[in-house]
């Protein structure tokens, strides 16, 4: 029903009302945002994953335990291992910016409820009054970063933008905002993804509006607050570098953005930089070789061929550390290079999608969450691909189904997914933020079956004795099938760009 | 993800859709729906176990019983055809959960699937709702209908009493739209009958009872003697018939006394434990000031030693100064209220005056009625939301009053968890209906305005004044206080004070919104 409002401008009498147009905007805006903060208020009040299952506890406990280690031990025990920083329990493995945020959040915590962050002894703490304040914060950081950030990145994309095609504007403020996959794994399992990606949103938005030193630094917080944001870093490289070729001063330029980097990077690792050792000691933390190259489930390359390879068997760590680096270069150096040579804005935008795709396929330990990055370009692309931005979304949440279902997060699961059809198929849509009718239907059509019979199934059916983990295959190889054909697409896309921006020069040149 | 699409440019002119209403309507309500699965762990009330308790009895209990039974304290109190619809549940419910329908073992019982079964009770019922406004709004414009939609369903006070605390009003308010629609399209005797099967449902709602009288009689039953009298005895024996088929059962196992007993318990305070924001709210705080004063002045005056919100302790009155107030008064007030609404539906039966009139029958009731709920102000605020755009001034009066009623709804949900989900309910319906309200008059005053003069101009344009806007930061005011300067000037002490402060502000609000409509039904022709 909220979604509706946003839909509103799009009815023809628009001339006439123009005056109003701004305000109207602006509550729409209004609308969509508190609509947002709404469904995730309501998410947050589900389990968060690892309610009540000692000793481990799950991510929620990671996160409190965090709060816990850096809000009573000085900064350079942060990553240590020592006698009340246990690193085999949830020890610290993201950069400094997230053990900063843990800090912040842990005085908020300690200021209302001091028992939930007293070292050790609240260890496994979990009360009525502690969940909530936790979800707070995730709320708190949700609000004041990805909200803005997106804010932000539909008010650039849609600047110079004339009137007329500003119609989806709302929809797709309101797609990027209500991502099902972010909300559940924020707001029902429990993690700070809207920190990073947010920063990476913000990142994306400054650099769309020429301030590419802004853009670096963001994207460098991002990268400091989780180190998985590197899957975006390929295609900011190829984008930033081949704009500041294209510049007067290459040299100059290029230099202007190392040196914002560098000097993001020496405040936030300030702590650690009195000696050489230090900071290897936190990098190493926050490379986990020694967990094998996949874990579980993953719709990655690795884990689906390993149904005929036995990667774990067959190579080294040290081996397979190399072949995923390699295999996790070598896939994004295309778009990487294609970036260089025609760097467009929304050529950035499908690279950003097809880097995060080859790292989520290659490297090393991928987590079945770290979907949510690619999902991210994804909906930045929701108006000029809206089949993809639809089609990575619905494999996006199968992939993560069985996690959510662990975490006893089936609930919210169906009503989001169920809330992101909805929204998508608004009625009174425009028609150019609709998808063209393709001769894939029927195979469309088989594919959204076979999903949703797949959840069924893995709901109801006991899988047979032999194969305890067949349904969670048949998901990863569906997913991986699907994720792979978007790959595949958005590198298709960008060498058409590429074409199209050589052409272009070869014309002019002609001229 | 196969085809790229390069269609851009070509469809620049904006084509209306050509969806039904009703696919339209359907998807308003899923994305509520989504929202209230959403809320399905939240917080809910002890209606939960009352509505779990009359499961169980209807399902486990042969009729004769079903209002005798005293297993549980939460014995069955409303009529008959409720009785029937939980019987109707418990058949599903009992295939969900044995337990849950056990007169015994499910006391108190609350596993996953029964809050699960129960919740989606609600949700599911809720769809006679979602048809009622269909019926109403289905041959309005595209921009009203979908507004009207979004105020009724994304209604916070509904979503707060039904989906949080846990009723069944969404269904019930269903069936009086339904009514109130096959009366504003002359189907006279439709409507009469599904009021009839409403009363049977919750006899609450018998407040409107005489404005359907006297609107049926003057507007069904005309056309000369005979054939008026014709039609008066047709609607007669549906009504008959309907009351027949309820109570008939119960009559023949002598149960029809135990029935009117429950439905009718005598010895319940004036006020609910907490106020209904409504005239009694004036009443007791000015008995309290006057005994004050006198106090002061050297007069002997004794404190009552009955409270209002307990029932007739004896013969002494709660009040101090002022003469006691008894259930005949307040019904013979309410009636009073309603009588120049008689007046004109006697006068000039119009159907589309006839929503106008039940939910003023209803404020009436909730203004002056014994032993008012809080919530009884959905009563009222669902109807006047499918007459909420008929003007601006209609508009902004539903503006106030639907803030008004949510908010006096807040202290129902007490619990941290919910806090802060009541609020944005609040807000987001707020937003919406400003921007709606707001987009939707603009649109019209600059359509009609054009060569008309200014003062017309300005008067259908929805413009919240300056008295309003101040009325609703005092709401704020209230809100901060009782959230965060109470807890720090008092602490533990006086936890009834914000709760009265939200019911006396709240009763400025509604004693406006009677006024208003009031004076709108003695000045609309």
């Amino acid at each position: 029903m909220e979604k509706k409002k946003a839909t509103k401008p799009t009815t023809p009498n628009n001339s006439e009302s123009n005056i109003w147009s701004q305000r109207s905007t602006t509550t729409s805006f209004i609308c969509i945002t508190l609509f947002a903060i709404l469904v995730r208020i309501a998410v947050s009040i589900h389990p968060y994953s690892g309610a009540g299952t000692p000793p481990k506890y799950g991510d929620y406990e990671a996160q409190r335990h965090w709060m816990e280690i850096t809000l009573n031990l000085p900064v350079k025990e942060w990553y240590r291992n020592s006698t009340v920083n246990d690193l085999k329990y949830w020890g610290l493995d993201y950069p400094p910016l997230t053990a900063y945020q843990s800090y912040i959040h842990g005085l908020f915590l300690r200021y209302f409820d001091p028992q939930s962050v007293k070292l050790y002894t609240s260890r496994g703490y979990e009360s009525y009054i502690g969940k909530l304040l936790m979800r707070w914060t995730v709320l708190l950081s949700d609000v004041l970063i990805f909200f803005p950030a997106v804010i932000y990145f539909v008010i650039v994309y849609y600047s110079g933008v004339h009137e007329g095609s500003k119609s989806g504007m709302m929809w797709h403020f309101a797609m990027i905002l209500l991502n099902p996959c972010l909300i559940l794994i924020d707001h029902g399992h429990f993690q700070y993804n809207c920190i990073s990606l947010g920063l990476t949103v913000a990142a994306v938005s400054a650099i769309l509006s020429d301030r590419d030193v802004v853009g670096s630094i963001l994207f460098t917080l991002a990268l400091n607050h989780k180190q998985m944001s590197a899957y975006f870093a390929p295609a900011f490289f190829g984008y930033l570098f081949g704009k500041c070729l294209r510049r007067q001063n290459p040299f100059l330029e290029v230099l202007k953005l190392g040196l914002a980097v560098l000097g993001t990077f020496i405040v936030l690792w300030w702590p650690y930089l009195y000696s050489l050792e230090a900071p290897l000691e936190v990098l190493l933390r926050l490379a986990p070789f020694e967990r094998g190259i996949y874990e579980d489930y993953v719709a990655n390359f690795w884990c689906t061929t390993s149904v005929i390879v036995k990667w774990k068997r067959l190579f080294s760590t040290q081996a397979l550390r190399i072949l995923s680096l390699v295999s996790t270069v070598s896939t994004c150096l295309p778009s990487m290079m294609l970036l260089i040579l025609a760097p467009s804005r929304r050529n950035f935008l499908l690279g950003l999608l097809s880097s995060a795709l080859s790292f989520y396929f290659f490297s090393f330990q991928v987590h079945e969450k770290s979907i949510l990055l690619p999902l991210l370009p994804a909906s930045f692309l929701a108006i000029d691909e809206p089949l993809i931005f639809r089609w990575l979304t619905y494999f996006a949440l199968l992939s993560t189904f069985p996690l959510l279902r662990r975490d006893d997060l089936i609930l919210p699961y169906i009503a989001l997914y169920g809330l992101f059809v909805l929204l998508y198929n608004a009625p009174a849509q425009r028609e150019d933020t609709r998808e063209t009718r393709s001769r894939f239907t029927t195979l469309k059509y088989f594919l959204i079956t076979c999903s949703l019979l797949l959840h069924i199934v893995y709901l109801m059916v006991a899988p047979p004795r032999r194969y305890p983990f067949l349904f969670e295959a048949v998901m990863m190889l569906l997913c991986f099938s699907q994720f792979f054909f978007i790959f595949m697409y958005t590198n298709m896309k960008q060498w058409e760009f590429f074409k199209i921006s050589s052409q272009t020069v070869r014309e002019k040149k002609n001229i | 993800m196969k085809l790229p699409k390069n269609h851009h440019n070509q469809t620049q002119i904006p084509k209306p859709k050509p969806n039904k209403p009703i696919t339209e309507i359907l998807w308003v309500s899923l994305i509520a729906i989504c929202i209230k699965f959403l809320l399905i762990p939240a917080y809910h009330s002890t209606d939960f176990e009352v509505h779990r308790n009359w499961l169980a009895i209807t399902h486990s209990l042969p009729l004769s019983q079903w209002y005798s039974d005293q297993t549980s304290p939460w014995t069955l109190d409303y009529p008959p055809l409720f009785a029937h619809f939980e019987h109707f549940l418990s058949f599903f419910a009992s295939l969900v959960d044995p337990t849950m329908v056990h007169i015994h073992h499910g006391l108190n019982y609350k596993s996953q699937p029964t809050i699960l079964f129960q919740r989606l009770s609600v949700i599911v019922s809720e769809f006679v709702l979602v048809f009622g406004i269909y019926r109403l709004t289905r041959n309005l414009g595209y921009k009203e209908r979908v507004l009207i939609w979004v105020l009724v369903i994304s209604s916070p006070g509904l979503m707060i009493v039904d989906h949080l605390h846990f009723q069944y009003n969404g269904f019930l308010l269903g069936v009086l739209l339904i009514s109130l629609s096959a009366l504003e399209e002359g189907k006279d005797l439709l409507g009469g009958f599904v009021f009839a099967v409403l009363l049977c449902f919750k006899h609450l709602f018998a407040v409107a009872a005489p404005v359907y009288f006297v609107y049926l009689l003057r507007h069904y039953c005309r056309g000369g003697l005979i054939k008026g009298f014709g039609r008066l005895v047709i609607m007669g024996s549906a009504v008959v018939a309907v009351f027949a088929a309820a109570y008939g059962p119960f009559l023949y196992h002598g149960q029809i006394q135990q029935v009117f007993h429950r439905m009718f318990p005598f010895g319940r305070g004036l006020c609910h434990a907490y106020w209904a924001p409504n005239f009694w709210v004036f009443y007791i705080i000015l008995d309290k000031v006057l005994a004050f004063l006198l106090v002061k002045m050297g007069f002997n005056v004794q404190a009552p030693i009955a409270s209002f919100t307990g029932g007739l302790v004896g013969d002494s009155s709660p009040f101090a100064v002022l003469p006691r107030v008894t259930p005949m008064i307040t019904f013979g007030i309410v009636l009073l209220a309603i009588a120049p609404c008689l007046i004109k539906a006697w006068r000039d039966p119009q159907p589309r005056m006839i929503t106008r009139w039940i939910a003023y029958a209803y404020t009436c009731g909730f203004m002056f009625g014994w032993h008012v709920h809080e919530k009884a102000s959905l009563h009222f605020v669902i109807p006047l939301a499918i007459i909420a755009l008929k003007s601006a001034e209609d508009a902004k009066h539903y503006f106030y009053l639907s803030i008004v009623s949510c908010y006096s709804l807040f202290p129902l949900l007490f619990e941290a968890q919910e806090y802060p989900i009541k609020v944005l309910l609040l807000l987001l319906h707020a937003s919406l209906m400003w921007s709606g309200f707001f987009s939707h008059f603009s649109a019209n005053a600059s359509t009609k305005a054009a060569g008309s003069e200014q003062t017309r101009y300005d008067k259908t344009r929805f413009i919240v004044g300056w008295f309003g806007k101040l009325y609703l930061l005092g709401l704020l005011a209230v809100e901060i206080y009782g959230q965060f300067v109470h807890p720090i000037l008092f602490a533990e002490r006086l936890p009834f004070l914000p709760l009265m402060l939200i019911s006396i502000y709240c009763a400025f609000g509604m004693m406006y919104s009677w006024i208003w409509q009031l004076r709108r039904i003695i000045k609309l022709h």
